[in-house]
């Protein structure tokens, strides 16, 4: 039951309320935290690239973070 | 279930014939309907079971993403990783600690 890239991201054209979106508003906000500081006229080239990597470490984040909660619920399961 | 065909038995009249069949056949279809919601009772709790899994991991990014993560760079280091996972594991063992003990104060007529 892992978390992975499939069935949580992208958009399923349906008009519900889609599982990427949250994935996407979460992302913007930690991103826009960690690259944009003092806020300019527009989003210069570092900016931009820190986006983008950004992006890529948080979902490599969200897999990792994924595996650890699937393994925890198992060991306890185990232990029951 | 069919009647026994033998001497003095008389045909059935069309009409019960085709109550009869109307009959086996609901039968039929009423086990393959119960066939049918039990798997889609499965399939739902499957799929509640998932959407919570997902609302978890959401939550730790939440907390563990800006305790773990500095700048983000080309990959994921090792301590990053493990910061993550252990985050995890040191939240969940918090969520533990807290219910318990708090159920003990309550427990003691603590507010």
């Amino acid at each position: 039951m892992e978390g992975g890239f499939g069935s949580d991201f992208g958009s399923s054209g349906s008009g519900k309320l889609d599982p990427g979106l949250i994935m996407e508003q979460r992302m913007t906000d930690k991103c826009f935290r960690k690259c944009i500081g003092k806020p300019g006229g527009s989003l210069d080239n570092s900016e931009q690239k820190c986006i983008a990597m950004c992006m890529d470490r948080y979902m490599d984040a969200w897999n990792t973070v994924s595996r650890a909660y699937n393994s925890r619920l198992q060991r306890e399961r185990a232990n029951m | 279930m069919n009647r026994k065909s033998g001497v003095g038995t008389r045909p059935l009249h069309r009409r019960t014939q085709i109550r009869r069949k109307v009959a086996r056949l609901t039968r039929k279809m009423a086990e393959l309907g119960e066939a049918d919601e039990a798997e889609l009772q499965r399939l739902v709790a499957a799929e509640q079971q998932k959407a919570q899994f997902t609302a978890q991991v959401h939550h730790f990014m939440e907390l563990c993403w800006d305790k773990c993560v500095e700048k983000p760079g080309n990959r994921l280091d090792s301590r990053t990783e493990n910061c993550l996972s252990s985050c995890v594991d040191r939240f969940i063992d918090t969520t533990l600690a807290i219910t318990s003990r708090f159920a003990q104060i309550v427990q003691k007529g603590g507010q």
